[in-house]
Order: structure tokens, then sequence, then C-alpha cells
């Protein structure tokens, strides 16, 4: 295997004569730049009828986005900006409003210098965030995808992008494949489903919960924010113990191992309602009601209400025009830790211990020899990997307020490692854009593209009735197989893996199956 | 693979004295035979009973797993959408049964069958052998997850076009298996059904074997196993051969599939999954890249669950069969990583 410096950038130099494709390709650029504008143009214009004939939205959203591809190749200014403004207008006048500002928006951005983009897009991005709950409901909607996703939706795309930020960790900065990332994620929501709910009855332990759950209930009820931290410990603890031993095997090993932890955790949450004649997991039924999060009285009513103090029965404020809801409250949280979570990402990659992990995936024996103490870095990798899911499980179970074992299966695991490899291993942003709209899929967009296809794709009367959530997984795995064959490294890149993945590395490990003992 | 051959003399050395490790390990096996020990006094006509069901259900996962271990042995890679070739396999075999108006009691019914299998098993390993084409080949010079992780895809598009196909529920498939008693001794009662999953799967491991070690296709296969470079620049068409093995596998995962829907007369989209990692721990315990291993991985798997399932004293019952194979799984992993068959070696046999 060659080395990753030595080959990067050689490829694609092909000879123009070999081959159908690239005969073509050459006969393409040998024509004059009119008509192959002129043809262009047709092409797409086509594509815009017909799209207009299955869909009317769907026609003029190509016809936005071929307007917007023609905008990069036209000069600067003046045309530039007078076709912008045109879109911008034409859809302020007549389509939905929303499309003129989101597009205002991203022109306005296009046009700030470019050395302000390292801080403007994430500030954006941020901002649009922050405020999504007083405008969700206004935007418009989007062809095939449908609506935007509502707030409640949000948070389940935030607790999802935190995961896959968490798995990032140990997929893509360590390149050890976990396959069984849903047991952190269910352990955290177990921990979280113990100590706030009504599971140990024969126990009457209250702390923190102020305000929350009246003192005569019986059960354990401990505060949310108490627990999310020690979800997070707990659950790193149950990946260092994990990892102990499996952490020596070599790749594929340690990817089934991590699978049959998970299976096995997931057996223990079906099962677990008599253990030993101990009712740990409450079985398939599953713990509920699990507390909501809140600030209690106190603190609630010294910040003036800011902090609600039980984010079920909450919010009597009107901001914006906006009645602030319980979901809005729970988005605003969830976006809080998972700022932490990509501080935390980001700090870690960038620290010694990030740049171990980054040395032993390139190549395991060359780290070792560099000092790097190869089953402690992995292990840490684990670990830090498993608290930011523990966090994740605790959070989203506290705003379901249960846990199923149902919820803790394998398809999970794949559904996570499926947003991390579309958004691009090892890099936070690509992930989080991945996870934000597998999740979003996952949890609306696949039930609106599954009806829009059946009402808007037919021949004369025959519809076809397919209902697409069920075959979430196969499209999952579809997205998969086409991104690890045509892009491994996913939408985003994180530089450095492509050219791993392109060029391949000295991964042979040093610790092999026949060396363990 | 070069750096295998110098290491184990070395492994033999280290791994040859007696550490806490191994002495967990050991005491381990013998609360297993300590209990297996007490069931059998408590009731030994039963016990060979459940036993002779293991061995039913431990030939097909031997099936399975010489698909799993065949394609480790080669590629170093697991092929993740074997179960779900598994699974297609049942699934062809219902059609193709219903189809031909499979029913109990018809005149040539075992031929049809025969039949059946064979139709089976020539559509998986077409199919096996597409997928590997399509999905593996192209990441071979890439990191050895990548093929993993299209593995995982693929497994998860395979079990969506069960579902497709047959839809969430059970489809039946005739339940032709004779239901009278083959063997009636000393009050021990063996039915015909597991006697003909036993006829059928030992002539086809036999084959197998023949196949692998005694014809000029199988020394290719060896030989790519060992080394891909120096068997390629021996004249071996490298492509081929793996070609030639991921269509073996899928050929036999295709009789497991019929053997499995003739057995339990039921099959469902999602059974691949399950059983394939049942199958794939099986190769691990006996060794995987070991042919003879992962039968003998099968048949002990096969027969643990089978007293898990059915011993009356102090088993733990259905429910926990996946938790304890599993279990299985990481033991083996962490105790004796190069499985029941020593050392771990690259080409089958």
């Amino acid at each position: 295997m060659a080395q990753v410096e030595t080959h990067v950038g050689t490829r694609g130099e092909i000879p123009e004569q070999i081959g159908f494709r690239n005969k073509l390709r050459a006969s393409w650029r040998g024509l004059p730049k009119e008509q192959r504008w002129a043809a262009t143009i047709g092409i797409q214009l086509a594509i815009a009828i017909l799209l207009w004939f299955v869909d009317r939205s769907l026609g003029y959203a190509a016809l936005t986005i071929t307007a917007i591809y023609w905008l990069r190749r036209l000069p600067p200014l003046p045309w530039r900006l007078a076709l912008e403004a045109g879109i911008v207008l034409v859809y302020a006048v007549t389509g939905p409003r929303s499309v003129a500002i989101v597009l205002a928006i991203a022109f306005a951005l296009f046009w700030a210098p470019k050395e302000w983009h390292g801080w403007l897009i994430p500030l954006t991005a941020t901002l649009t965030a922050v405020f999504y709950p007083f405008f969700a409901d206004r935007m418009f909607t989007i062809p095939v995808f449908g609506a935007f996703p509502d707030v409640a939706t949000g948070v389940y795309m935030i607790v999802f992008i935190m995961m896959a930020v968490g798995l990032n960790i140990v997929v893509g900065y360590a390149g050890l494949l976990d396959l069984g990332y849903v047991a952190f994620y269910a352990t955290g929501a177990y921990t979280a489903a113990w100590f706030a709910s009504l599971q140990f009855s024969h126990r009457s332990i209250h702390f923190g919960a102020v305000g929350l759950i009246p003192p005569n209930v019986p059960g354990i009820h401990i505060s949310l924010w108490l627990l999310l931290p020690l979800a997070g410990a707990f659950t790193a603890l149950c990946g260092i113990l994990i990892g102990l031993p499996t952490l020596r095997l070599r790749g594929d090993y340690l990817a089934i191992v991590t699978l049959g932890f998970g299976e096995i955790v997931y057996v223990l949450a079906r099962n677990g309602d008599n253990m030993f004649g101990f009712n740990l997991t409450n079985g398939p039924n599953g713990i509920t009601p699990i507390d909501a999060p809140g600030w209690g009285n106190h603190l609630s009513s010294w910040t003036g209400g800011f902090l609600p103090a039980n984010y079920l029965t909450c919010c009597k404020a009107v901001v914006f025009g906006h009645h602030v809801q319980s979901a809005d409250v729970f988005f605003w949280t969830a976006l809080v830790l998972l700022a932490f979570t990509v501080f935390c990402s980001l700090r870690l990659r960038d620290s010694r211990l990030g740049r171990a992990w980054v040395a032993i995936r390139e190549d395991e024996t060359a780290a070792a020899a560099m000092g790097i103490p190869l089953m402690r870095t992995k292990t840490w990798a684990y670990a830090s990997g498993a608290f930011f899911g523990g966090v994740a499980g605790a959070y989203y179970a506290s705003f379901k307020s249960a846990t199923f074992p149902g919820d803790f299966f394998f398809n999970i695991s794949v559904f996570i490692l499926c947003m991390v490899i579309l958004g691009g291993m090892g890099n936070v942003w690509g992930v989080m854009v991945g996870a934000a709209f597998l999740a979003y899929l996952n949890q609306e967009g696949l039930a609106n593209t599954g009806s829009w296809i059946n009402t808007n794709i037919h021949v004369g009367s025959w519809h076809p009735n397919i209902d697409v959530p069920l075959y979430a997984s196969g499209i999952y795995g579809v997205i998969i197989l086409v991104v690890m064959l045509f892009r491994p490294e996913g939408l985003i890149p994180s530089r450095r893996r492509a050219a791993e993945l392109h060029e391949g590395v000295h991964d042979t490990p040093l610790y092999d199956v026949t060396h363990a003992g | 693979m070069a750096a295998d051959a110098s290491t184990p003399a070395l492994t033999r050395i280290t791994t040859r004295r007696p550490s806490l490790i191994s002495i967990i390990g050991l005491s381990l096996v013998g609360l297993l035979i300590f209990w297996l020990v007490v069931n059998f006094i408590k009731g030994p006509s039963y016990f060979v009973e459940v036993l002779f069901i293991g061995l039913a259900t431990g030939c097909v996962y031997a099936l399975v797993a010489l698909g799993y271990t065949l394609v480790y042995g080669i590629l170093e890679l697991i092929n993740f959408a074997h179960g779900d070739v598994f699974m297609l396999g049942g699934m062809i075999s219902v059609t193709l049964a219903s189809a031909f108006g499979i029913k109990s009691g018809m005149g040539g019914l075992w031929l049809l069958v025969i039949l059946v299998m064979l139709l089976a098993m020539v559509c998986c390993g077409i199919l096996n052998a597409t997928i590997e084409a399509i999905a593996y080949r192209p990441l071979r010079g890439a990191p050895r997850l990548a093929p993993l992780i299209t593995a995982i895809g693929v497994s998860f598009i395979l079990e969506d076009v069960g579902l497709a196909w047959k839809g969430p529920n059970y489809v039946s498939f005739p339940d032709v298996m004779p239901h009278s008693n083959a063997i009636s001794v000393w009050g021990v009662d063996i039915g015909w059904n597991k006697i003909i999953v036993l006829m059928i799967t030992v002539p086809v491991l036999l084959i197998l074997l023949w196949l692998v070690q005694r014809t000029r296709q199988g020394k290719a296969m060896r030989a790519t196993a060992q080394d891909m470079d120096a068997s390629a620049i021996m004249g071996i068409n490298v492509n081929r051969t793996i070609s030639f093995t991921f269509l073996i596998a899928g050929a036999l995962a295709g009789s497991a599939g019929l053997l499995y829907a003739l057995y339990v007369t039921t099959v469902r989209f999602d059974q691949g999954f399950q059983l394939g990692l049942i199958a794939f721990t099986s190769a691990v315990l006996g060794g995987i890249g070991n042919l003879p291993g992962a039968v003998l991985g099968a048949i002990c798997i096969g027969l643990i669950q089978a007293f898990n399932e059915g011993l009356n004293w102090h088993a733990p019952g259905s429910d926990w069969t996946q938790a304890i194979v599993f279990s299985i799984l990481i033991l083996i992993l962490v105790f004796r990583p190069e499985g029941l068959l020593g050392e771990r070696t690259p080409e089958g046999g």
C-alpha cells in the first residue's frame, strides 16, 4: 500500500479518445461555447417542464435551481445581482415569501468576502437554529420532501446529530467501526429512566427535582440536569468495560463484537423485567412516564421565568408574536447540549489525544512506535464517543417521557453510522449535515416523500402504493452503498480522511487476533 | 498476510503458559459441562431428543457458516450480506415450491424438493457473485473497513428486497416433512425431519470439502487465500477465483435457505439477520477460515441453542438465546480468538 502523500492528485488524467464516455465528453468540449450553453439551457428547461407536469411546485423548484446554476457563470455585476434580485422579487410577489427570504440570505452570504465565510456561515446557521421555532410553521413546503420539520422533530434531529457527532469520534477520528452504538444510547436512556421515574417505586428518593415532582411520590426522582452528566459518565464507563476486552481485536472483529454488545443490551432491555426476580427494565412495555426536566420554582422565579420550572407545564410567554411551547424549550436546551458536544468534539480532535487517534487510524504500528499507548488511546475514543451517546439518550428519553427496548434495535446503530458516512467520516460539520438530513427523513421526510410519490406519480389512474417508511433501512442501505462506492469521503469530507480512502493506508493492525492471549 | 506465516511459532510459545484468562475460560467450560451432565441424569431420553434437534439446527447453521468462512478465508471480509442471501434462498424456495405445487404425499416429492434446492442454490450463488462484483470488488484496495460497511448496506438492501417481495409477515412453506418417528429406541423418539436434514446436509458438506481440497479450482482458492499477489503471478485468475468462492458460498446459503424453510416451514424477511449472526458466531467459534471448524462450531452453537431452549433444569429459555450466542462470540474472541480448531489458517481444510 502506498503512503498517503505520494499519490494524492495523480488520479483522473484519462486519455481523451479512450472509451465511449471520454469520446462523448471530448466532442462536447469541442463544441462552441454558445451551442453548449444553448443545449444546457434547453435540457434544463425540458427537465423543469417535465417536472412541472408531475408536480407544479417541483417544476418551479427546478426552474429556480436552473437559475441559481447559471448565476455562477454570469459576469458578477450587474448581471448576477440583477438575476438574483429578479428571483427574489418573483418569489416575494408570487410564491411563498419564505423562499424569497431564504434565497436572499443565501445570496447575501455569497456576496460576503470569502474570508468572512469561516465565521459567517456558522453564525448564520446558529442564528437560524436558535430562532427556528419562531418561523418553523411559516416556512414553505419543499417539493417531494414536504413541510419543514416541526420543532418536536427538530429535537429528534438534534439528539441524533449529537449521537452522530459522538459516533464520529469513534468511527471518524479513531477509525474503529462501532456497530453497537445504540447500546450507549440505550444505556443513557435507561439511566434517565431509572433515576427519574416510578420504576423503583419501593424506594422514594428525591434529589434536585424540587418543584417538579411532589415529595410524596414514590420512586427515584433526580433532576435531569444531574442525570445528564451521570448518564454520560455511566455510559462512558460501559464503553470502557466493553472496550477493554475487545479493543485489541482488529477492525472487523471489533465491529462484530460491538454489534454483539448492542444486541445483548437490546435483549437485556427486552427481558429485563425479570432479572432473577427483579424488574430492571420493565421488559417490552418500557419505562414510562419519565420526569420532564425543569429548573424548579426557585430558579424559575429568580430568573423571572426565563428558566422554566417544569418543561412540560411551562411557557405562557409570547415572544415576537409566537406562543412559546414546551417543545420549543426542549429544542433550545437540546441546542445548548449540541453546542457543548460539538465544542468538545472539535477540541478533542485538535488535542494531543485527538492527534493520537488520527495516528492510530492511519497506521497503528507507526503510532505505537511513536510511543502512543494503543489500548488506552482507543479506550478513550470509545469512552468519549459513549459519553455523548449517553447524554443524548438520557435527554431524548426525558423528552419522549418513555423508553422502550424496541427503540434500541440494530437498525438504529446502522442509521447513525449511515449519518456519519453520508456526512463525511471525521468532519464534524459534514456529520452534522448528514445527521440532520437523515434524522429528518426518518421522522417526517420518508412519510412525506411516500405520499408525494403515491399521489403525483401515476400512469393514468394507476398509482404506486408504496409504503416508503417501511423500506427505511433499505434506503439507508442504498445510501451507504452509493456513498462508499462513489464518494467514500462523504458529502463534506475531511481532507485527510478523503486521501486515506482514495489512496489506501497501511492499516494492518498491530494486535491481531492471532497475537492475542 | 505475509507476516502471518512467521508468527505462529511465537504465538504458540506465548499462549501455552496457563494464564488467569485461560483458567477463567476453562472454569466456564467446566460449569457448562456440569450443567449438561445434571440435565442428562435428570432425563436421559429427553436429553438425547434435544441433542438431535440441536444437530439438525446445527447442520443448517453449518451451511451458512461455511459461506462466511469461505469468504473470510479468501478476502478477510465479513460478508455481512450473507445471512440475507440465505433469507432470499428461503424466499426463492417458497416461490418455486408453490410454482411446482409441492404438497405433502405427492409422487416424486423428494425429487422436486431436490430440484428446488438446486435452483435456489444456483440463484443464490449468482446473486452472491453479483454482490461481490458490484459492492466489494471496487473497494479491494480501500481500507479494510470500507467493504465491511458496504456489506452492511447490501445486507439492508437485500432485507428490504425480501420485505418488498413477500411482505412483512411469515410466508409458509408447504409442510412436507413426515411427522412419524424415524428412530424409536429406549424411549428416544427422533423424527424424520431431523434425519432428512442430516441426509441432505452431509452430502453437501462432503461435496464442498471435495471441491476445495481435491479440485484444481479448490487449489486456486486456497492459493488465493494464502497470497493474492503471488497466485496472480502464478497465473491464477484471482478475480474469477474470488467470484467462484462467492458463488459457492451463495449456493450453500441457498441450500440452507431451502432446508430451513423445509424444517421450520416459515420464511420471513428478517430471518437472515438473526441466523446470519448466529452462523458468523459459529464460524468464529470453529476458527474462521477453517472449513471443518465452521461445521464443528455450527454444530456446537446448534446444540447450545437446543439445550438452552429445550432442557428443563436451569435453562435460560429462548428469550436469551440471542444474548447467549453473542456472549459466546465475545468470550471466544477474548479467550481463544483463533477458535476451537487451533491455529487460524487462511486456507480452508
